[in-house]
């Protein structure tokens, strides 16, 4: 490890020789016939898993298969907002976990993900925004997570672009702070564990596409790939806005639906928003990236698709309330949009679980917010696949939930976007 | 510096008409016609802007929207300034005044420009590397990293343009005016089809406009001359729109395209004010024709970035259309033909050529030997090996290339020079082809992707197909056209044409060097210094896949998203990995093709037009009368009163004082009402509401509570059985309309054997609310003949009545725990109603009380509102509302999910009341509720949902979820706040007249 | 944005329409008589399919007519529309 490590002095030492000798940051594997653990989809959350189980586990013979690269799907679409400052416990413990190890990840991994605390803001536009974000924050307060509440002055105060008039159809009424949450570097993310689990064995193939699950009654043995049949006895799905398409391959159901989630990025420009401000009523969120690009997502369509492709008015809508909040904005130029797939489950919050398949474990339905868990998320799946067990973290976040109607509803209880 | 290049002047320029504008504070002249680019060559200026990362001196490199390094802003620190705009599109108008970018502290002298000898150690993905060390120190860097990126400087003042949109639905759309798209506008449109064509330039006619050459004649004419007619021809048929200046940005499903129009980005700012800036067209195109042309391709040599070099074409361009030399020592360094039709006009124009540098070593074309007929050298078989001058090329390093054009030969050579055009072939513009989900192709004889798969009504023409001489766009448009509109004949069967242009070339990705390639800066992506070495180093780290390369080097990221650059990257891991180009796919075009504006995809939708306004019918009352308004949903509603010198507070007290003491009046008007008949109607009101229906008596009122499927309460409000099957519901204000789309939802996909009609009359009543001890007193003047006896008119009925002549339905129905009445009116008598009661009123002090009062009101009594009281997790019976659910009804909406094993828990949330040990003191609703402050972690018991000081009562009240608060009452539990504790008592949630006295008071 | 042919209306923008979710989900007759696993099943599950999907779709901004829409969710390609209690085409 010591010997590849990235610091100034190995790029200093290495610009000696025209940087003709850096290692390659991974393999390019050929399959095995068998893996003790297949983890099926090579973005963030898959990497992650992967690393923490040989890291944390002491399991060496781990599989990542992805259909294309690396870091393509969710990974490396999302707005990066990173964030814990959720209102159910078990959201706020799962949450914050991520939140604590993105603090010393790029250490960890010897990779900068740029993890930024800049802070992320929730902005109130109307009376219930007000008591759902006051509600929030107390209970943020309480499960120990750093978030306070704003009023209109100190909303203004933190983000001065941000049009506070009382005179615009949807006034800022108030808002939520998180200092501790910020962004992120995407891709670094996928690439920083894609190294580290490399670096402990794990076999990383890319451009291998899951064809067909194997099942022994109800137990797994493996699967059928592009690259041919692997045989395994644990198998875990990250496979995003592709789950459901995993699962019916097995003959599950999950309580999933997969939509198209845009986002865009202006021309970058010199810095002038220094934080991420999110809005719900008037669905807009924006930060602006170390490139000096302006980072705004936008909401998902209300169909299901796996087209990549969202409907213009999404983004037509979004821009609307960018414009509304910042009217500064307005001579900005879009300079790309894109979209993806995000499988939403129907109380927003995402399932780390066993399956009534032994040896299959799902992680999905994390919906328009997966990023900002990817670390805790990982760590928790494999802790899950490792003892066939939930940690006491993501216990909340199983399967069966649909079924005994215990839900973590994010999505209604919470004026908050993802 | 203040040389004049402008040579033999061009027709397109009108050199009557000069134009002064500044550029760095320096004042300068063009003329009309003049793009910020021409004007500022014409005055020898190149060096414009600084790079991204190595701050690198940049130059003008093309003449049009593919441009990389011109980019300026405008009009800085004023309200009309904008950021990064290409030198190259911005047309030139008096006033105008341009500023160089991302460098300090000016563009001649850059601080930034020390990160050039840094660039050892900065190589691609050089911050994935370093800035970890110690530990969170990273924001630190990042304050720099931030404050070093980004070009331009974001507006900050608010934008005095106005934007709209317009939506054309045609037969059929070309985009681009170029000769291929001129012949297929002609040939649709007089075939019938009502016709748009749209281009980004300001002139119709593509490059083939400003050809003025022999070597290229159609039906023995000049090339440009044949196209002028036809120009003319196009302009006077009836059913083809032409829009200049609009260029496609979004090419989308099912053949929908957003272009922008510009309309006032070339005239002098004081004459754009009340004009509409630019337009975007939402275009819904039967059939589209793309003849979006190609982009000439740069060469990638080593310092191939100076200040001085340009395409050739874009040479071409600026001496042909705008008259201007780019320099006074031109070379032109190709690999095709291309830049001997640059070289042709030049000398044309009297602008001196000292060589020609050409890869190839054999070429038989007439063009070569028009320009060696000249005089002019030509070095065949050479390559560009470097460039010196550092704020302007002055010299080039030739060198023999090998055979296999893998290394260079014999001895270096330099020539001086002050301009270098480079030609590396023509790439076909296919961005929205792909966009529109087209499938591309790899032609392996010229290296170049073309359309293969359309998955629309659409066809490419011209050289976005690929195809690239003249005599070849034009015999496949003939045809193409015929067959994609299906029509019989064209007019261009059987046209002469005449073309010199030899297809060969010599396609070499990244050309040789006589170094060591760690030491070269061959530049792929201009504007964010992304060389040929940063994609060789990326692939020595593993990453294999275009995208992964396209992220780790930021090739093709920045504002002219690769347009220039982005087939040499594939060109070069091609080559570098061993894998074929046509397997390798491309990066991923996303729309838009170039920058949108935010004005202009909002267009009109701000301010006001954000979001639509709903009033209520009294709302101008409520104007006249200085209440205080909330947002609920798109409603507007009055929130209260207060009368002079009173805050929030003291209104609502008075106001529910008032209310309870006298008599209060509310604009009940937004509330949803949906008026619902069917000889089932009973039957559906029994399936969607918790409680039964079958028994209401005609004219009676009851309450009912809406679940959703999933068992949690979803709606609630006052149902009227006005008849035997005709019921008017009321819903919550911001309920109405999700309440009605889910009843359709169930009546037509679910129950369609039930005959019930459903129709939404929110907007058809307005609603006046009177209650009070003299609300009977007050409501009986107002209509008269009414009986308003008790017997007659009890609680929870409903009286049809007039009100002179006008036709009203009366409820006794409350929701303040008060007697009190609900007048529902043809919507525009509300006001005269209101003033009316008002009037009546006025003996009683009747006060008009706003939403806040409604609520402590409300809370008074216990009642609940949905949404603040309730969120998506509280069922009926977590409310202590079992009452209203019915044990004996088979089903009804979410009755199933009451049952399941986390429902029937007897410790879940419910709604309790809540008394302050402190009577004074006001609890904070969200505030979380605990039972032991020191228990680790501290378990959360719920949260207050409303609460209030009451006058009424005197003191303060709350209602909050408390887990298993059911069974709490008496108990003492803590509200922790941020700085002190809060003791509470759990209640019963009815503070006020249990026995409910007061509604027949 | 698609255009959707309401069998109603005939073709409009997909704007004027709201999705709801994958089609012929009959609601139990007998919800009681469930286990809580059969009654997830009809609430929560969904195939969520990548390519030929049966699903439903409201005109809202038109007739307010639900109707069903056969859509490749693979490329958002609408095959076929059939309105409310009428067969699904087989092909």
């Amino acid at each position: 490890m010591t010997k590849n490590k990235y610091s100034l002095f190995s790029l200093i030492k290495h610009a000696f020789s025209y940087h003709e000798n850096w290692e390659k940051a991974w393999k390019d594997p050929e399959p095995k016939k068998e893996y003790e653990v297949i983890i099926i989809g090579g973005g963030g959350h898959g990497l992650a898993t992967a690393y923490y189980l040989a890291k944390k586990h002491d399991i060496k013979n781990i599989a990542v298969v992805e259909k294309g690269w690396i870091g393509g799907g969710n990974t490396g679409r999302n707005t990066t907002i990173i964030r814990s400052n959720y209102l159910w416990d078990a959201s706020a413990g799962l949450y914050d976990h991520a939140l604590k190890i993105w603090e010393g990840l790029s250490q960890e991994l010897n990779y900068n993900v740029m993890f930024s605390q800049r802070g992320v803001m929730n902005l109130a536009h109307n009376l219930q925004d007000v008591r759902d974000l006051k509600r929030r924050t107390h209970a943020n307060r309480l499960n120990g997570i750093d978030a306070i509440y704003l009023n209109t002055e100190q909303v203004k105060k933190f983000c001065p672009i941000i049009n506070t008039s009382p005179d615009i159809r949807y006034p800022v009424l108030g808002g939520t702070l998180q200092r501790r949450a910020g962004t992120a570097r995407h891709d670094a993310v996928a690439w920083g564990y894609a190294r580290c689990a490399d670096k402990m064995g794990v076999d990383i193939i890319q451009n291998c596409e899951v064809k067909g699950i194997k099942r022994n009654g109800d137990s797994v043995e493996g699967i059928e790939t592009t690259k041919g049949f692997i045989k395994t006895k644990k198998i875990g799905v990250v496979a995003a806005g592709h789950s459901s398409v995993i699962a019916n391959m097995a003959g599950l159901k999950l309580p999933l639906e997969s939509k198209p989630l845009q986002a865009l990025v202006s021309e970058p420009v010199k810095p002038i928003i220094d934080t991420v401000v999110m809005s719900n009523a008037v669905h807009a969120y924006v930060s602006q990236s170390d490139k000096g690009e302006l980072v705004i997502g936008a909401g998902t369509d209300d169909y299901v698709s796996y087209s990549q492709k969202g409907s213009h008015d999404i983004v037509e809508g979004t821009l609307n309330a960018i414009l509304e909040l910042y009217p500064i904005f307005s001579r900005m130029k879009m300079l790309r949009q894109w979209g993806g797939i995000v499988d939403i489950c129907p109380d927003a919050s995402p399932i780390i679980s066993k399956t009534s398949i032994k040896g299959l474990y799902f992680n999905c339905g994390w919906g328009t917010g997966g990023f900002k868990a990817t670390p805790g998320s990982g760590d928790l799946f494999a802790h899950t696949i490792a003892n066939d067990e939930p940690h006491k973290l993501n216990a909340a976040f199983n399967i069966n939930r649909f079924v005994s109607g215990d839900l973590v509803d994010e999505h209604g209880a919470a004026a908050v976007a993802h | 510096m203040t040389k004049n290049l402008r040579v033999k002047t061009s027709k397109f320029i009108d050199e009557t008409y000069k134009i002064s504008f500044k550029f760095n504070g320096t004042t300068y002249y063009g003329y009309k016609g003049d793009t910020l680019a021409s004007a500022l060559l014409a005055n020898n200026i190149h060096l414009v802007g600084r790079s991204f990362k190595y701050h690198r001196p940049r130059g003008i490199m093309t003449a049009g929207s593919e441009e990389p390094n011109a980019i300026v802003q405008l009009h800085n620190n004023t309200s009309r300034t904008e950021p990064n705009v290409r030198a190259t599109e911005i047309e030139i108008y008096e006033g105008l005044e341009a500023s160089s970018q991302n460098c300090w502290p000016s563009v001649n002298f850059d601080i930034g420009g020390i990160n050039n000898f840094l660039s050892p150690v900065l190589p691609a993905g050089f911050y994935y590397k370093t800035f970890m060390w110690p530990a969170n120190f990273w924001e630190k860097y990042e304050y720099f990293i931030r404050k070093s990126a980004g070009l331009g400087k974001s507006p900050t003042l608010p934008d005095p343009d106005i934007y709209e949109h317009r939506y054309i639905h045609c037969d059929v759309l070309i985009i681009g005016a170029g000769i291929s798209g001129i012949m297929a506008a002609k040939t649709a449109a007089r075939n019938g089809f009502k016709t748009l064509l749209v281009d980004e330039k300001p002139y119709l006619g593509g490059s083939t406009i400003y050809q003025n050459s022999e070597h290229f004649k159609i039906n023995n004419q000049i090339s440009s001359s044949w196209l002028e007619k036809e120009i003319n021809e196009i302009k006077k048929i009836e059913n083809l729109e032409i829009k200049t200046r609009t260029s496609v940005a979004a090419y989308h499903g099912y053949n929908f395209l957003l272009a922008k129009e510009n309309l006032t980005d070339h005239i002098p700012l004081e004459q754009r004010n009340n004009k509409t800036r630019q337009r975007l067209l939402k275009i819904r195109a039967k059939k589209v024709i793309t003849a979006t042309g190609s982009l000439e391709r740069p060469l990638i040599f080593d310092n191939n970035d100076r200040p001085g070099i340009l395409l050739s074409s874009a040479l071409e361009k600026y001496a042909n259309l705008f008259g201007v030399a780019c320099g006074e020592k031109n070379i032109l360094f190709t690999n095709n033909d291309s830049a001997y039709e640059t070289a042709i006009s030049l000398y044309q124009k009297g602008i001196n050529i000292e060589a020609i540098i050409d890869n190839r070593e054999e070429i038989d074309s007439k063009l070569i030997k028009e320009i060696e007929r000249n005089n002019i050298k030509i070095y065949k078989g050479y390559t560009v090996v470097d460039t010196s001058g550092y704020k302007r090329i002055s010299k080039i390093s030739i060198m023999q290339l090998s055979k296999d054009g893998q290394k260079v030969i014999g001895s270096k050579k330099s020539i001086s020079c002050d301009c270098l055009g480079i030609s590396g072939g023509w790439t076909p513009a296919v961005h929205l082809f792909t966009q529109s989900g087209g499938k591309l192709k790899f032609r392996d004889e010229d290296q170049v992707f073309i359309p293969d798969k359309y998955p629309l009504n659409q066809i490419s023409i011209g050289s976005c197909n690929g195809d690239f001489t003249l005599d070849e766009i034009l015999s496949n448009i003939h045809k193409t056209l015929k067959e994609f509109l299906n029509i019989k004949e064209t007019d261009y069967e059987n046209l002469e044409v005449y073309s010199s242009f030899n297809k060969s070339k010599r396609n070499i990705w990244l050309l040789p060097s006589d170094k060591l390639i760690g030491k070269t800066k061959p530049f792929v992506d201009y504007q964010n210094d992304a060389t040929a070495k940063d994609i060789k180093l990326a692939l020595r780290e593993g990453f294999r896949s275009i995208e992964h390369v396209k992220r780790y080097t930021t090739t093709g990221m920045g504002t002219d998203q690769g347009k220039l650059g982005n087939m040499h990257a594939l060109g070069i891991i091609s080559e570098t990995s061993g894998s074929k180009m046509g397997e390798l796919g491309t990066t991923t075009f996303r729309p838009p093709y170039t920058p949108l504006t935010f004005g202009t995809i909002v267009g009109r939708n701000v301010g006001e037009y954000f979001d639509v306004f709903r009033k209520t019918p009294i709302h101008d009352w409520h104007i006249e009368n200085k209440a205080e308004f909330e947002n609920v949903g798109q409603w507007k509603r009055a929130w209260y009163y207060p009368k002079d010198g009173e805050n929030m507070h003291d209104a609502v007290q008075r106001e529910s004082k008032a209310a309870r003491d006298s008599a209060g009046i509310l604009d009940a008007s937004t509330l949803g009402k949906i008026d619902i008949q069917g000889t089932d109607a009973s039957e559906f009101l029994n399936r969607v509401y918790t409680n039964a229906w079958s028994k209401l008596a005609i004219g009676k009122c009851r309450y009912g509570l809406m679940l959703n499927e999933d068992g949690m309460v979803y709606d609630d409000g006052v149902t009227t059985r006005l008849d035997e099957n005709h019921y008017i519901m009321t819903t919550t204000t911001g309920g109405a309309a999700t309440v009605l789309g889910k009843l359709e939802d169930y009546l037509q996909t679910e129950w369609p054997e039930l005959d019930v009609y459903l129709t939404s009359v929110t907007d058809h009543y307005a609603t006046v609310s009177v209650c009070g001890p003299n609300s009977k007193k007050i409501v009986s003047q107002v209509i008269p003949d009414l009986d308003f006896s008790d017997e007659n008119f009890p609680h929870m009925s409903f009286k049809n009545a007039k009100i002179s002549n006008i036709k009203c339905r009366v409820m006794r129905i409350s929701f303040t725990g008060e007697h009190s009445y609900e007048i529902n009116i043809q919507a525009n008598y509300g006001k005269s109603v209101w003033e009316k009661c008002m009037e009546v009123g006025k003996e009683f002090n009747i006060t008009p009380y706003g939403t806040e009062t409604m609520h402590l009101l409300r809370a008074e009594k216990g009642f609940i509102i949905v949404g603040q009281d309730t969120d998506a997790t509280m069922t009926p019976i977590d409310l202590q509302m079992d009452w209203i659910v019915s044990k004996k009804k088979y089903d009804f909406i979410g009755k199933r999910s009451l049952y399941r094993s986390d429902t029937i828990r007897e410790d879940r949330k419910q709604l309790v009341g809540l008394l302050t040990e402190n009577p004074n003191e006001v609890l904070e609703e969200g505030a979380q509720i605990v039972a032991d402050i020191k228990k680790t972690p501290i378990e959360m018991l719920g949260h207050v949902t409303s609460s209030y000081y009451s006058p009424n009562l005197k003191k303060s009240i709350a209602l909050g979820v408390v887990k298993g608060g059911k069974n709490m009452m008496g108990k003492k539990l803590v509200i922790p706040m941020e700085n002190k504790q809060i003791n509470v008592t759990v209640a019963d949630p009815v503070f006020l007249d249990k026995e409910n006295k007061r509604l027949n008071a | 944005m698609f255009i959707i042919n309401c069998p109603y209306c005939g073709k409009r923008e997909q704007s004027e329409f709201k999705a709801g979710g994958e089609a012929h989900i009959v609601r139990p007759k007998q919800p009681t008589e469930l286990s809580d696993d059969q009654w997830a099943e009809y609430l929560f599950m969904r195939k969520n399919i990548k390519g030929i999907q049966f699903e439903r779709w409201v005109h809202t901004h038109g007739c307010r007519k639900w109707f069903n829409v056969v859509r490749d969710t693979s490329n958002d390609v609408i095959k076929a529309v059939y309105k409310m209690g009428e067969k699904p085409p087989t092909k």
